[in-house]
């Protein structure tokens, strides 16, 4: 027994801002102290509150440390650990109320957000199985095998209403029960780690923090289907979660918990990893699929559906990490006790990366239902700096832009596509208003363009033309009718595509042309851009009352394009300025600005 | 994405070969090889010129096109050399909208070289790559495999100075 735990977050974000040398200075200080058998330190998955990372906790009390420094550890070593003095200070400030300090689930990020997916993210040290099986680890494969049928599990999963956490929405159970019923020699459960969505990093975390649960969730998968061999399709831009990951199955294969005759039962599975390498459209079933056998992760028609025919022609399920991190709760608590959480169509939690223009970026996992206001302004803190709300943007390169005045709208699968977006994975960027939409639906274009495999028409030659109209737009040399060209061909291009990717592709542009469309009007009709990004749209102008005619602007200008004469106001020719910039950086007086 | 095809004549060691043959061998006969194979290829050569290539279709018994396929398909397959440093700018939405495109602006203007290319003397070469899921640090490029988060374009020389040696 130990009669302190330090927790330091050893996700991504936070070994990014240096959380290694903090652990190896924890220890480092502690072991000069002669403490270890009283103080133990342990690596952790994601807290969540990535913003304020390096994040630290120590226990029993509760502290939460924010923002840590390497400096700050013998501080904190010797008052907190040693003399029992939490350093106030070097706290996260929202627990320091006054004198008091309070524990995490009172701070606005926490308190709001029910943490299932989750549940072990930061609070377990993944790379030691028997952590995890001190959190009921592995008892919900050992219930399946021994007390229900492969046909309960599927029912249970039905009943949850559990849809899948990947984009689509479609019911996980439906998915099992159709690979069930299929008869065949051999069966196969996949699980898509390929998280290509950019800003969404939830699947990540759940591998980093807690890789056990989704091995267990697989099992259990391969036990409802009659399968015996699993694959995770996992990106190669992860490499802490490749590594966990292969930590995991070969402590699961140690302990009995992958391999022949599990638990004594003779059910029998094993996990393979599969290492992605950068391509956005294996996120789509079919394509994840085809590259798992080797091949360019081109997508093939459906039906056969996977769960028909779809790894070497065999029944295959194929389900999201953040799926599989449910499953093992569902089958712990029962099916009733998840669908009491969430809205009528859309049971559970989700969990959303939130990033880009706001206070908290980080991880928050939130019932459905749950607004779109409650996450960006009370979790997430709001937009930082005084500056106003513009957009959220959820769905990735596959989902649209959610303008203020939905914020209230509360969050599901059918909600979002009512409003002309998606669940996607869940990433949710914030916009304020020095972000231009236009630019934004072409951020997104340049992305599908990038990332289309090139197989079916609409998608391949569609989003480059759709790309080129935007590039058109923010050029300057955009017309009204253009605006209505652009959105004959998103319908096009939606309704001919041959998988999910081209399908969704147009989403940014009719989702900021249909909530936007005055900021479109204003680059094509008034060759303006509102929010001051597209630069071949912005003019250079000299603030008469700031101007003292030094003339240095004058003098720098590889145009010639200033005139003036000694200590009276310049002035800026706009057509024969190339607006490079070099006048705003040498006047020192700031009276030339680009809008 | 049109990749760069190098042109920087091929120059691999003997010992790179016997361990590119090592690793053929250990696949030969498992199912969707081409993958893994081309993966660790890239790990002994640093990218995968089309000797290389060549190589592993040879050894493991496919067309060459299909490997050729494989290696153009996928983003993180690199047909031309990368520099001792590689830099890479992250074009994720979160970064993007925190800046990070003034990012790669300021390092092509600091370097002389675009996105997917490498520096003449071999030093650095410049990657835009997809989220690396380091969001909270947004916007954030790596050099090798550190990470510098929270930049604005004026600390990129400064950063660039620190490797130039």
């Amino acid at each position: 027994m130990y009669r302190s735990n330090v927790l330091v977050c050893g996700g991504t974000g936070c070994t990014s801002s240096n959380s290694q040398a903090i652990i190896a200075k924890l220890r480092e200080e502690i072991a000069a102290r002669g403490l270890e058998e009283e103080i133990n330190v342990v690596q952790t998955g994601c807290f969540g509150l990535c913003a304020l990372g390096p994040i630290m906790i120590v226990y029993p009390e509760g502290s939460f440390y924010s923002k840590v420094e390497v400096e700050d550890i013998p501080e904190i070593v010797e008052e907190h650990l040693v003399k029992g003095n939490v350093v106030k200070r070097l706290l996260y400030q929202e627990t320091v109320k006054g004198d008091e300090v309070v524990g995490l689930n009172e701070t606005a990020f926490y308190s709001k957000q029910q943490r299932l997916a989750l549940r072990n993210c930061g609070v377990i040290n993944p790379e030691r199985i028997d952590e995890y099986i001190a959190m009921d680890g592995y008892s919900a494969l050992a219930k399946v095998l021994t007390e229900m049928k492969p046909e309960d599990v599927v029912n249970e999963i039905l009943e949850s209403g559990l849809r899948g956490r990947g984009g689509g929405g479609f019911p996980t159970g439906r998915k099992w029960s159709f690979a069930a019923a299929q008869k065949s020699d051999e069966k196969y459960v996949c699980c898509n780690a390929d998280e290509g969505d950019p800003g969404a990093f939830m699947d990540r975390s759940v591998l980093e923090g807690d890789p056990h649960a989704v091995l267990e969730a697989m099992a259990i998968a391969g036990y409802a289907i009659g399968a015996s061999q699993g694959y995770i399709y996992v990106r190669a831009e992860y490499p802490i979660a490749v590594k966990r990951l292969q930590i995991a199955i070969d402590q699961a294969h140690e302990y009995g918990l992958l391999g022949d005759n599990i638990f004594g039962t003779g059910f029998k599975f094993d996990i393979q990893l599969r290492l992605g390498a950068g391509a956005f459209v294996c996120g789509e079933e079919t394509a994840l699929i085809t590259s798992i056998e080797g091949n360019r992760g081109e997508p093939r028609p459906r039906p056969p559906f996977p769960a028909v025919k779809g790894l070497y022609q065999k029944p295959t399920i194929l389900n999201n990490v953040e799926t599989y991190a449910n499953i093992c709760q569902i089958i712990l608590n029962g099916a009733k006790w998840f669908s009491s959480i969430g809205t009528e169509k859309s049971k559970g939690t989700k969990v959303f990366a939130l990033g880009g223009k706001i206070e908290h970026t980080g991880l928050v996992e939130v019932p459905m239902g749950t607004t779109l206001r409650e996450i960006v302004e009370e979790i997430g803190g709001g937009v930082p700096d005084g500056k106003k709300f513009k957009a959220a943007q959820t769905g990735g390169p596959s989902g649209g832009c959610i303008p203020a005045d939905h914020l209230d709208v509360p969050i599901d699968y059918d909600n979002l596509i009512a409003i002309g977006s998606m669940m996607g994975s869940g990433g949710l960027i914030v916009m304020d208003e020095t972000t231009c939409m236009v630019d934004i639906a072409k951020f997104f274009l340049e992305f599908t363009v990038d990332e289309s495999c090139g197989k079916c028409t609409p998608c391949r030659i569609g989003t480059k033309r759709l790309l080129e109209m935007l590039e058109q737009i923010t050029n300057g040399n955009g017309t009204l009718e253009l605006l209505d060209e652009m959105e004959k061909l998103c319908y096009y291009i939606k309704d001919n595509a041959l998988c999910g990717l081209g399908q969704t592709a147009p989403n940014p542009v009719l989702s900021t042309l249909k909530f936007f469309r005055d900021e479109y009007v204003a680059h094509v009709v008034d060759k303006k851009c509102p929010a001051g990004v597209c630069k071949a749209l912005l003019t250079l102008s000299i603030d008469p009352d700031k101007c003292k005619g030094c003339t240095m602007c004058a003098r720098v200008c590889p145009a010639g394009a200033i005139s003036g004469t000694v200590k009276n106001p310049h002035t800026i020719d706009t057509t024969k300025c190339v607006k490079c910039g070099a006048c705003i950086e040498k006047c020192k007086f700031g009276a030339i600005s680009k809008k | 994405m049109q990749k760069k095809i190098s042109s920087i004549p091929f120059s691999g060691t003997p010992e790179q070969e016997a361990k590119l043959k090592e690793v053929i061998s250990n696949h030969k006969d498992d199912p969707g090889a081409v993958m893994p194979v081309l993966q660790q290829a890239q790990d002994i050569y640093g990218y995968l010129p089309i000797e290389v290539q060549t190589m592993i279709a040879e050894g493991l018994n496919v067309p060459l096109e299909e490997v050729y396929g494989v290696s153009t398909f996928y983003s993180q397959f690199a047909l031309s050399p990368k520099g001792k440093y590689n830099i890479s700018v992250c074009l994720g939405t979160a970064c993007y909208v925190k800046g990070s495109g003034l990012l790669l602006d300021e390092l092509t203007k600091e370097l002389g070289i675009g996105a997917e290319e490498c520096t003449l003397d071999g030093q650095f070469s410049l990657t835009a790559c997809r989220c690396i899921g380091a969001c909270g640090l947004a916007p954030v490029l790596t050099v090798n495999d550190d990470v510098y988060g929270r930049l604005v374009p004026e600390q990129i020389a400064g950063i660039i100075e620190k490797y130039r040696a």
